[in-house]
């Protein structure tokens, strides 16, 4: 690496990375130099995108927090780095490279906890060696457990639907579908509402697979929602993030629904596994993050935001009534006593 | 034993009274004798009540015979009271004659004679309740039961909220006797509801009671204490910081008197300014975990400590608190609530909280697009102080009064709101006018932001503004306009009273968030008591 390419590549750095001194690009220049001829086992970012991709299409039934966690792992695994400083620096950049493919808010709070829970333990090894193997078995730990968690919330929330109810869903919800799949196995009776949910019309998906399950179910327009409000017993919704407040983040559509479920007296029950705990705290619709807001490929493209449909919203926690997680039921108050908890 | 009283007590009586009109500090054997004297009138006082006691109940024994609830269990606590008296009476007397050497033979006479006489009584009554219980043991034996286990419940409401009780009022009169603190006088006609709180006049400050030079409170705190009770330093950081730095002075001119530990006396050394000041103005919550702390700090202070080392370490801590708890948290909790401040925001403050003003100059400085719109209510009229600040800045601001918050609420993007405390059920402790505030905006769906720190959380429960609260002085709501001064004769007319209301409690359903520091950024506000219990499990 001659002296040009490497001032174009600490200058390259510098952009992309502002709060790094000066020092710590040094250090990766050195790094680089090294590394050069170990580049091929290291990840970079179109690899990365590749293997999350292939996880995805692999398991259709993971979540894309989980597949994201799993892809760190391998470049976890796969790094070569020299510090621990490094390490960190190197999985928080992939984890909001992968954001840059699946910009839900499950992606960036899988990632973040991902982080937390490697780097929780007391890495006083003198061998850096040593200290990633204890990450890594710390990852394979965290994987574990949360491939765990769907089953989890399932046995949590199966008992709250009673023999003959009638359950209104929103939009497809691999954790929904997983609650409903139990309740069936219980051989309990009842059947399911599911909102269109456009622009996507992943409500028709949830209905194809709730058919699978012999369950009766009905597709109802979004607009439909107060007129079927007034027939059904309970409200099942999943989420995509779950908020400090002890609100939730979920595709658009689900804030009416709570809204109506309210005025209607129904029950409001949101199933969310704990790795989507995020650490935000909206005050009210506008205050979500434009990153979350509209989808990937979106947010690189347009550059007028207020022309284009947000697919996610808000719903303040004074709309829910339980949170089913596999940390436990919790009213929306204690969210943030887990919060504290998890990231304190 | 009463006779040597008599004849013992009047010269040094005198020359106590001497001593407490100099304005000197008593010497230790003047406060033991104070005290020893304080004891035998309240045994003299005990044993006529357990007479008179006694002789009712011989009266009440033969007419009970399916005895009432409430009744045995006095009578069985009384029958227990008298045994008990005379027995501890004969022991604790030759005790506390034992430093007065001279009439040693006489009193030993006189002291068998009282023992005697005890003993029969004693034995008398329990005659009489063995013959009583056998009737009311059946009755007895479950009531006493419960008064042995409701007896540890007793709970103790502090004093500044039991006004109404005379009491109460004898009680924290002996106490600052005993201090040699004055006693602040009330003022004025108390509107029912609030009787139980002091009411005080600003134009009878505490300061004029003592005598200057006082030797018993150190000339920085009689400062503060003026300080306070004029109003001068007002806003619960401001106190917080003016009464740590006149402790820090206090540490500075202490000396260990001889045989003396200094982690014990300057503890003692420090109640009565504590109870000078509480006269003053009642304490603030702030105020008071500032104290634990120093107390805290100073107990723990090791006994081979040298007095310089430990002066100076003790100096250092209270340094470091001020710096961590107040000026650094107001740093992070600027950084955190910056984050809710986005360009084109109306903000609503009410009063002047010098948290919020420092986090809307930030803000400001970090070249964010907002106007400020300012709420004032009578009669402290603080708004203007923040105004005045604000503009200063070159923030853009508006003036309104508290009347008019309907009418400028839905132009308002967002509310931030000081507190003065946070309790442990989530409720805000703020400027009266602060819970009006919250309610408005919360019908006009417009979120609100209260931002504290952590040294004033503390472990209280409240519900209702009415129980404890701080009453300021009804004068204060007399106001001349046009050359007329309506309320000026409000004493004169007996059924007026008029209330100058200092605190109120917002409940937590009309506050979105808290901002706080100690990493913990933003919470809900019934994250509180995890906070708390957070904090305890820390220190």
């Amino acid at each position: 690496m001659n002296i040009s390419s490497s001032h174009r590549y600490f200058r390259q750095h510098q952009k992309t990375a502002r709060c790094w001194g000066e020092g710590t690009c040094c250090v990766i220049i050195v790094r680089h130099v090294n590394t050069q001829t170990e580049a091929a086992f290291r990840m970079n970012e179109e690899e990365l995108v590749e293997y999350f991709r292939d996880q995805m299409r692999k398991d259709p039934d993971m979540a894309s927090a989980v597949a994201a966690i799993r892809t760190l792992l391998e470049f976890l695994k796969r790094d070569k780095g020299e510090t621990i400083l490094g390490l960190r620096e190197s999985l928080t950049s992939a984890t909001t490279c992968l954001t840059g493919v699946d910009s839900s808010v499950a992606v960036s709070s899988g990632g973040e906890l991902f982080l937390r829970f490697i780097s929780l333990t007391s890495l006083e090894h003198q061998d850096l060696s040593r200290c990633k193997k204890v990450m890594e078995e710390r990852g394979e730990l965290f994987l574990e457990k949360i491939s765990m968690s769907r089953a989890k919330v399932a046995k949590l929330c199966h008992t709250f639907i009673k023999d003959g109810a009638k359950i209104l869903t929103h939009s497809y919800s691999r954790v929904v579908l997983r609650v409903l799949e139990k309740a069936a196995g219980e051989k309990k009776r009842f059947s399911v509402y599911v909102t269109e949910s456009q622009p996507d019309a992943a409500g028709r998906q949830m209905a194809e697979a709730l058919r699978k399950l012999n369950v009766p179910v009905t597709v109802v327009l979004d607009a439909a929602v107060g007129y079927v409000l007034e027939k059904v017993d309970l409200v099942i919704v999943g989420a995509e993030g779950v908020v400090e407040s002890g609100g939730i983040i979920n595709k658009i559509g689900t804030y009416q629904l709570a809204l109506c479920s309210k005025a209607h007296n129904k029950p409001f029950y949101v199933v969310a596994e704990s790795f989507k705990f995020v650490r935000l705290y909206p005050l009210n619709q506008q205050d979500v993050p434009d990153k979350f807001k509209y989808k990937a490929d979106t947010l690189k493209t347009v550059e007028n935001f207020s022309e284009e449909h947000p697919v996610i919203d808000y719903t303040p926690p004074s709309l829910i009534t339980l949170l089913f997680t596999d940390l436990g039921v919790l009213t929306p108050s204690a969210v943030s006593d887990e919060l504290i908890k998890l990231y304190l | 034993m009463a006779d040597s009283g008599v004849t013992e007590g009047p010269d040094k009586k005198e020359e106590i009274d001497r001593a407490k009109s100099e304005g000197k500090e008593l010497t230790k054997e003047e406060k033991q004798r104070l005290r020893k004297e304080k004891k035998q009138q309240k045994k003299n006082k005990e044993k006529k009540d357990d007479k008179a006691s006694q002789e009712s109940e011989k009266e009440k024994k033969p007419l009970s015979s399916p005895p009432p609830a409430s009744q045995p269990p006095p009578q069985s606590t009384t029958q227990k009271a008298p045994s008990a008296v005379p027995a501890p009476a004969p022991v604790s007397v030759p005790a506390s004659e034992a430093p007065v050497p001279a009439d040693k033979p006489a009193k030993s006479k006189a002291e068998l004679k009282a023992e005697r006489r005890a003993r029969q009584e004693a034995e008398r009554a329990s005659k009489q309740g063995k013959k009583g219980e056998t009737g009311q043991q059946a009755a007895t034996s479950k009531q006493k039961a419960p008064p042995n286990e409701l007896q540890p419940v007793v709970k103790r409401l502090p004093e500044h909220i039991q006004v109404d009780n005379p009491d109460v009022l004898k009680k924290l009169a002996k106490k600052l006797e005993r201090q040699q603190i004055p006693l602040r006088m009330d003022y004025g006609y108390k509107v029912s509801l609030f009787s139980h709180l002091h009411q005080y006049s600003r134009k009878a400050p505490l300061t004029q009671q003592v005598s200057i030079p006082s030797t018993v409170i150190h000339p920085a705190v009689v400062r503060l204490g003026l300080q306070y009770s004029q109003g001068i330093v007002t806003g619960s950081n401001a106190r917080s910081v003016a009464l740590l730095h006149a402790f820090k002075q206090v540490i500075r001119d202490y000396t260990t008197p001889p045989n003396e530990e200094l982690s014990r006396d300057l503890v003692n050394k420090l109640k009565p300014y504590i109870s000078f000041l509480n006269q003053c103005r009642p304490l603030s919550a702030s105020m008071g975990n500032a104290i634990k702390y120093i107390k805290k700090e100073i107990s723990n202070i090791p006994s081979q400590c040298k007095e310089e080392e430990a002066k100076s370490k003790l100096l250092n801590c209270i340094e470091c608190y001020i710096n961590e708890k107040i000026i650094l948290a107001a740093k992070a909790i600027a950084k955190s609530a910056i984050e809710k401040i986005s360009d084109g925001d109306v903000i609503l403050i009410y009063g002047c909280s010098s948290l919020v003003n420092h986090i809307l100059c930030e803000a400001f400085e970090k070249s964010r697009k907002f106007r400020v719109i300012v709420v004032d209510s009578r009669p402290r009229l603080e708004g203007r102080e923040a105004l005045r600040r604000l503009v200063q800045k070159g923030i853009s601001c508006t003036y309104v009064l508290i009347s008019a918050v309907s009418y400028v609420l839905p132009e308002v993007s967002k509310v931030f709101l000081g507190a003065h405390a946070l309790l442990a059920n989530g409720y805000v402790m703020s400027r009266v006018g602060t819970s009006q505030i919250a309610l408005v905006a919360k019908a006009f769906n417009v979120p609100v932001l209260v931002c504290c720190e952590t040294y004033k959380f503390c472990e209280r429960v409240q519900t209702d503004s009415f129980v404890s609260n701080e009453l300021d002085d009804p004068d204060d709501l007399i106001v001349t306009r046009k050359g007329k001064t309506h309320l000026k004769d409000w004493q004169e007319v007996p059924s007026l009273g008029l209330l100058n209301l200092v605190y109120d409690v917002t409940p937590p359903d009309f506050v979105d968030l808290v901002i706080t520091d100690l990493g913990l950024g933003m919470i809900p506000c019934t994250s509180v008591p995890v906070v708390l219990r957070v904090k305890n499990v820390d220190q």
